[in-house]
């Protein structure tokens, strides 16, 4: 999918799944939360994460982040706090954009979109070198608009689609998306759960591929080399998504190097 | 009064995307898509079948004592120097306000939908109450999301919601008040989906929440004007004031009046909570103070920053410490159908006081708002004119609160805070 001059944004994004499936992985795709843990901190985590990315979601925090669990949501509450206003997130990924070739992907929720105005937004975020999308309380039939403007700024979009979603809803969220398909792994919202979660991930997966030929990447949960394992060998998905537990470990001071390496062990598709 | 009676008004909005002009809609994750889907058949189904109607009208005579009385407030008229004041008495509704007539139409729909675990968010503790009593009756389990902050300033229905066999969740994210509270049960909702039903306690939510909350409010304006008609000889008085949260008691007085013609429609008035002063930016005047953006599925004025960072609201009055309104009350204030002002937390303590005294009622704060504007109106309209105030809920709750605030005067000598 790749094109021949300049990849494009979309192009950019299906080349990355690509490319992690040639190698015979699921991508790993992590998400940080802009600002942490502090604005000056936050670009040497990007860095660690990027250098094991296939791609990469980048959270713009907001006041009331409805689909996220407590990690994220403390997370964004304290980059906010520190002043990590929408232009700063798009300006660490206009630092980050010459360093990395890996797809950055601004996940953020619809009100900061509409609050610069949906076009505004768009431009900057192309300007700012983002690829793609991820908007998870904007299902898309709520807004035509964005399609449009997505796509004459040539930014990827990403829906989602949940254990819940009957196959009408899946034909409606596929057909929306452009850059990939999230599947949530869980009814529920982001980070880790106890127990037996994840069970209704294949069956997930494999209706997305009933209604979609783009890649469909799995997120919520996804903690550590097995749950990554669930995700990218049983249930087959092209990419895993892993937020709440890189915050964890940047909030703990652990490693975040080696929890990526290990994540990734799990998204080989053989393992 | 047959007018509660088997059936639930019908009103042209919201579309068959849920909006009411641009307001409204769904922007929820998609996990809750189904639920909502689910929740408006249902519901659907529900209001037109006699059964349901019949069951719901008998709770509302017999259990919560409707229809409630319109009544002349003859020593606040005399004191307004003009319309006369009718007060549409909800406080004496069952639990102590306007919201039991919600909750037991959706918790009866959660019955019929088979669904036993109840979730509810709540600011001032009346929706909560409403909500853990409608569980009760109907042996339902229910767990209440209450901010901390109100926990605090509403410690009498804390206590009764406990009584009540409910479960209360704290929470202290963001805020620590209604705002907080809604997210976190909308969090429970979207994690245990399959088995919850969230009975939400106003106009505000996804659809088909602010229509369905509307509908079964509207009683309250379906009596006024079976009532107006009795005691007046029309059924539209020339004005109707009422507090707005995220708007359930308001709506549930304007709706039926608001799709009238323009000349037959009365004036529609909502006071907005000014807290310190809309320009103090210490409020919760979603309309005044705010702009269009998304908050709690919903499109609608609310309060945020110029980057769409929600701005905590503050109002002296936990239930309408909201920065948001319904999407129904923007579409009135777009189009002219309806006017909303801010009334501050002074005025409305004053409000209070007056009421208490020149009546014998005791008002919930949030109702103090609107007999403060209510006070004004009738003086501006003139003898011979009529104002009905929604009366929402009555003050028990606020009376620890009321008297730390008042501590040092005089005239409420001896009360402690
Ligand atoms: C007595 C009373 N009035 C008004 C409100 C505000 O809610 P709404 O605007 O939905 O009527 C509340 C909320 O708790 C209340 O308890």
């Amino acid at each position: 999918m790749t094109v021949v001059d300049k990849p494009s944004r979309v192009g950019r994004i299906h080349a990355a799944f690509e490319r992690a499936a040639s190698e015979g992985r699921a991508a790993l795709i992590p998400y940080m939360t802009a600002g942490y843990p502090d604005q000056e901190g936050f670009p040497a985590v990007a860095q660690e994460l990027l250098k094991r990315a296939d791609l990469m979601e980048i959270g713009l925090p907001y006041s009331d982040p409805l689909g996220d669990g407590p990690v994220i949501q403390k997370a964004g509450e304290q980059a906010i706090l520190q002043g990590t206003s929408t232009r700063r997130t798009l300006q660490f990924v206009k630092e980050l954009r010459p360093t990395t070739d890996v797809p950055l992907l601004i996940m953020t929720y619809i009100n900061p979109v509409y609050a610069v105005g949906p076009e505004e937004f768009m431009r900057l975020a192309a300007d700012a070198g983002v690829d793609g999308l991820i908007l998870p309380d904007l299902p898309p039939d709520q807004d035509d608009e964005i399609r449009d403007l997505a796509t004459r700024y040539g930014l990827g979009l990403t829906f989602l689609i949940a254990p819940t979603s009957t196959p009408a809803r899946v034909q409606i969220v596929t057909e929306a998306c452009t850059a990939f398909v999230y599947a949530v792994s869980v009814t529920g919202v982001t980070g880790a759960r106890e127990g037996g979660a994840l069970n209704e991930v294949p069956a997930l997966v494999a209706l997305a591929r009933q209604h979609t030929t783009l890649p469909v990447a799995v997120g919520f949960g996804v903690k550590d080399a097995l749950t990554a394992r669930k995700v990218a060998v049983d249930a087959d998905a092209d990419g895993v998504v892993v937020g709440s537990a890189f915050i964890a470990a940047v909030k703990a001071g652990q490693d975040l190097g080696a929890l990526a390496d290990d994540i990734k062990g799990g998204c080989v598709k053989g393992g | 009064m047959t007018n509660a009676a088997h059936f639930i008004s019908e009103f042209p909005l919201p579309d068959a995307r849920g909006r009411f002009g641009r307001f409204g809609g769904r922007y929820v994750p998609e996990t809750l898509i189904p639920a909502l889907d689910e929740l408006q058949a249902a519901y659907t189904a529900a209001r037109n079948d006699p059964e349901f109607l019949a069951e719901l009208d008998t709770l509302l005579r017999e259990f919560v004592g409707r229809p409630s009385g319109l009544y002349l407030a003859e020593n606040l008229t005399r004191r307004a120097g003009g319309a006369k004041i009718y007060l549409k008495r909800e406080d004496l509704n069952h639990t102590g306000a306007h919201k039991i007539n919600n909750c037991l139409g959706q918790a009866l729909l959660a019955k019929r939908m088979g669904k036993k675990r109840i979730i509810a968010e709540t600011g001032a503790g009346q929706h909560g109450v409403a909500t853990a009593t409608a569980c009760a009756l109907l042996g339902l389990d229910c767990v209440v999301y209450m901010g901390a902050e109100d926990i605090r300033r509403q410690s009498l229905n804390v206590f009764r919601m406990r009584l009540l066999g409910a479960e209360i969740c704290e929470v202290t994210s963001g805020t620590s008040t209604l705002k907080d509270a809604t997210n976190e049960a909308i969090r429970d909702w979207v994690t245990n989906v399959r088995s919850t039903f969230y009975i939400l306690g106003s106009v505000v939510g996804p659809h088909p929440y602010p229509a369905m909350v509307r509908d079964f409010q509207s009683v309250i304006g379906e009596e006024v004007k079976v009532q107006m008609q009795a005691l007046e000889g029309r059924s539209a008085p020339d004005a109707i004031v009422a507090c707005v949260g995220g708007g359930s008691n308001a709506i549930g007085i304007f709706a039926p009046f608001a799709y009238l013609p323009p000349e037959q429609r009365p004036r529609l008035i909502g006071t907005e909570a000014a807290g310190e002063g809309v320009h103090t930016g210490r409020h919760a005047a979603s309309v005044a103070g705010g702009k269009v953006g998304v908050l709690h599925g919903s499109m609608m004025y609310l309060m945020s920053d110029p980057e769409g960072q929600i701005i905590p609201a503050h109002s002296i009055s936990a239930g309408l410490d909201y920065p948001g309104i319904g999407p129904e009350h923007c579409y009135y204030s777009t189009e002219g159908m309806a006017e909303y002002v801010p009334v501050t937390d002074a005025e409305a303590l004053d409000a209070l006081q007056l009421l208490a005294r020149e009546e014998g009622i005791i008002p919930a704060l949030e109702t103090a708002h609107a007999i403060h504007y209510a006070m004004i109106l009738a003086a501006e309209l003139g003898t011979g004119k009529t104002v009905v105030v929604n009366l929402s809920g009555r003050g028990d709750k606020d009376v620890a609160e009321v008297a730390r605030l008042l501590k040092g005067i005089e005239s409420l000598g001896g009360v402690e805070a």
